[in-house]
């Protein structure tokens, strides 16, 4: 019994960074209609990003806010100058293009920052809160983290008029731009607004499974799961399915052994795309013929 | 044709074995191609049929001892089926969403194979070692020259079976359904079959072409397969020509000489290339080197006239 509340909550930890990096991929998804497949290294690169800053002596907070903000610059940068000529493409040159750029940054962080991997410190203390035995203060922390970050993205989708208008050119492109809205940096500002918090989700995940370039591929893999359970055009059924499945790993790994911890990713994402693809709260799209 | 034949004797033993490898890559690269290039349908996890087939064969030929032209058709066998049953539930899922499953299934393939149930015949994490097959005396080749002529007559084989099904019913079958899928169904294409056994025959042609890969290379280990292979594969069709037979044999030059080239620049050098190259040819040469040897073929053909 113990053992499952620890393996739940560390679950919880894990579910907060799938989370967040489905809440990425859903953003994109619903301005774009696309799945990111290069989510993961961007996040990782943005990780890198703030690992030199760190070694070039800034506090850790400072790091924190300025590689946000480079990474929201990066993904606006990639959205204008990569993604918007092959928009309206069929779906393989998108999917081609998105896998293209997977291996480009995964490459180029390699290149910049080597292979080796790297501790990253965690800015929460070491001991555990309250003296528990069940989850670290770092588990806590990025649970925490990412409540917060959820927090923010929905008040500014709700409550700002630029949130309105990127809610806007998403659902309805035509009549935005008729209302004056610039539907491509709205696009743009989806993909920044993505970016940062995958770099978030990077930065909290990093403590715990070390730096290195290939360290974002399976978190990747379990995002798309939570992604696609919740609902990959819902963003708050996308968090949900992110805890589901971290939760969902940690336990199956803790019955069945933790080397089998990505099949069940791998069951979980075709299992729901084969029984209910619009996932727990997607909308259930119907085209006609 | 007959350079090929020639080449085994001119160049060493090392570039004889790169070769050989194109060849086999070529062969995967024909499947893949038949299932994303004409038949439209994404897959990103096609390194998990060509783990299939390698595994099949090593675990054939080290634990049962079947003779190694055997484990070939064997591995085909399996991958035929395996590919087919992976493209029921397929059927199901258009573009991106397959694109997102077949990813899934080539990221979680290595632990797949690192299970430890199963240990026992996979070898777990470090693989398989395959005795090298003896070229008979007859012949008087060298085990690298022998194993080359095998895999080219191998990779001839493919070939026609592919050419004959791209240009029959079935293939004209497949372009329809990628490109007008409603239409098609409308027209008496039964759909659901045709995708299912395009996805097996490619998974065939790929397993056929892992069952080769790991004779020539005398090795299987789990962390050979993962999503890079996929992903590789799916460069080689990019960069070779979607929806083009010679293309297969372009793109896997391309992912056999080009990574060793790359890596003398850098360690990695060779996946920034292969990136760079995906984005680039999306944007400026869609059909790839065969689409750019077939538009010189007809400007010279203009000029001679």
């Amino acid at each position: 019994m113990n053992a499952l509340l620890h393996q739940m909550f560390s679950g919880l930890a894990s579910g907060g960074i799938y989370a967040s990096v489905a809440l990425a991929l859903v953003m994109i998804y619903q301005a774009t209609h696309l799945v990111n497949f290069a989510q993961g290294e961007l996040a990782m690169f943005s990780t890198y990003i703030s690992w030199s800053l760190m070694q070039a002596g800034l506090p850790y907070w400072g790091a924190f806010f300025i590689t946000v903000a480079a990474a929201f610059v990066i993904g606006v940068l990639i959205e204008r100058v990569i993604v918007q000529p092959v928009e309206n493409a069929p779906i393989l040159s998108v999917v081609i293009v998105f896998i293209g750029l997977l291996v480009i940054l995964n490459s180029l962080a390699g290149w910049i920052f080597s292979y080796t991997i790297k501790p990253f410190p965690s800015p929460f203390p070491e001991r555990p809160l309250f003296g528990n035995s069940y989850v670290s203060s770092h588990e806590l922390g990025s649970i925490g983290i990412t409540l917060i970050v959820l927090a923010l993205v929905f008040v500014f989708f709700r409550f700002t008029p630029l949130g309105l208008a990127m809610r806007a050119a998403a659902q309805n492109p035509a009549s935005s731009r008729l209302v004056g809205i610039r539907v491509g940096w709205m696009l743009a500002l989806g993909w920044g607004l993505a970016a940062a918090i995958g770099a978030i989700a990077g930065i909290m995940v990093a403590p715990a499974v070390f730096l290195e370039p290939n360290m974002m591929a399976g978190i990747l893999l379990y995002a798309f799961a939570g992604a696609l359970l919740g609902g990959i055009d819902s963003p708050g059924g996308a968090v949900l399915g992110g805890f589901i499945v971290g939760v969902l790993e940690n336990v199956v790994g803790a019955i069945l052994g933790t080397d089998i911890r990505l099949t069940v990713a791998l069951v979980l994402i075709i299992g729901v795309l084969v029984v209910r693809p619009s996932g727990l709260f997607g909308k259930v799209r119907v085209t006609r013929v | 044709m007959a350079i090929a034949c020639a080449l085994p004797f001119v160049l060493s033993n090392y570039r004889v074995f790169q070769l050989t490898l194109a060849l086999v890559y070529a062969i995967a690269l024909l499947g893949l191609n038949m299932l994303t290039g004409y038949n439209g349908q994404i897959s990103l996890g096609h390194g998990a049929f060509y783990a299939t087939g390698a595994y099949v064969a090593a675990i054939l030929m080290d634990r049962f001892g079947v003779p190694y032209w055997l484990t070939v058709p064997a591995a085909g066998a399996v991958c035929l089926l395996a590919g087919f049953l992976f493209g029921l539930p397929a059927l199901r899922l258009e573009g991106l969403y397959l694109a997102l499953a077949t990813y899934a299934l080539g990221v979680a393939m290595p632990q797949i194979l690192k299970y430890r149930h199963i240990e026992g015949w996979t070898g777990g994490a470090q693989g398989i070692v395959i005795a090298k097959p003896e070229a008979p005396a007859w012949s008087g080749l060298s085990q690298d020259q022998w194993l080359y002529f095998v895999v080219l007559l191998c990779a001839l084989g493919m070939f026609a079976i592919g050419w004959n099904l791209l240009r029959g019913r079935m293939g004209r079958a497949m372009v329809a359904i990628r490109d007008q899928p409603i239409a098609a169904e409308a027209m008496g294409v039964n759909t659901a079959m045709v995708k299912s056994m395009t996805f097996g025959v490619s998974a065939m042609f790929t397993g056929v072409s892992g069952a080769l890969g790991a004779i020539v290379v005398q090795f299987v280990a789990p962390d050979s397969f993962s999503i890079l292979l996929s992903i590789s594969l799916v460069v080689g069709i990019v960069i070779g020509g979607l929806a083009s037979i010679q293309g297969a044999i372009y793109g896997a030059l391309f992912i056999q000489f080009v990574p060793n080239l790359a890596d003398q620049i850098s360690k990695a050098a060779p996946w920034a290339i292969y990136g760079v190259f995906l984005i680039a040819f999306m944007y400026v040469m869609p059909t790839g080197v065969a689409g750019l040897v077939r538009l010189v073929c007809v400007r010279l053909g203009r000029w001679r006239r």
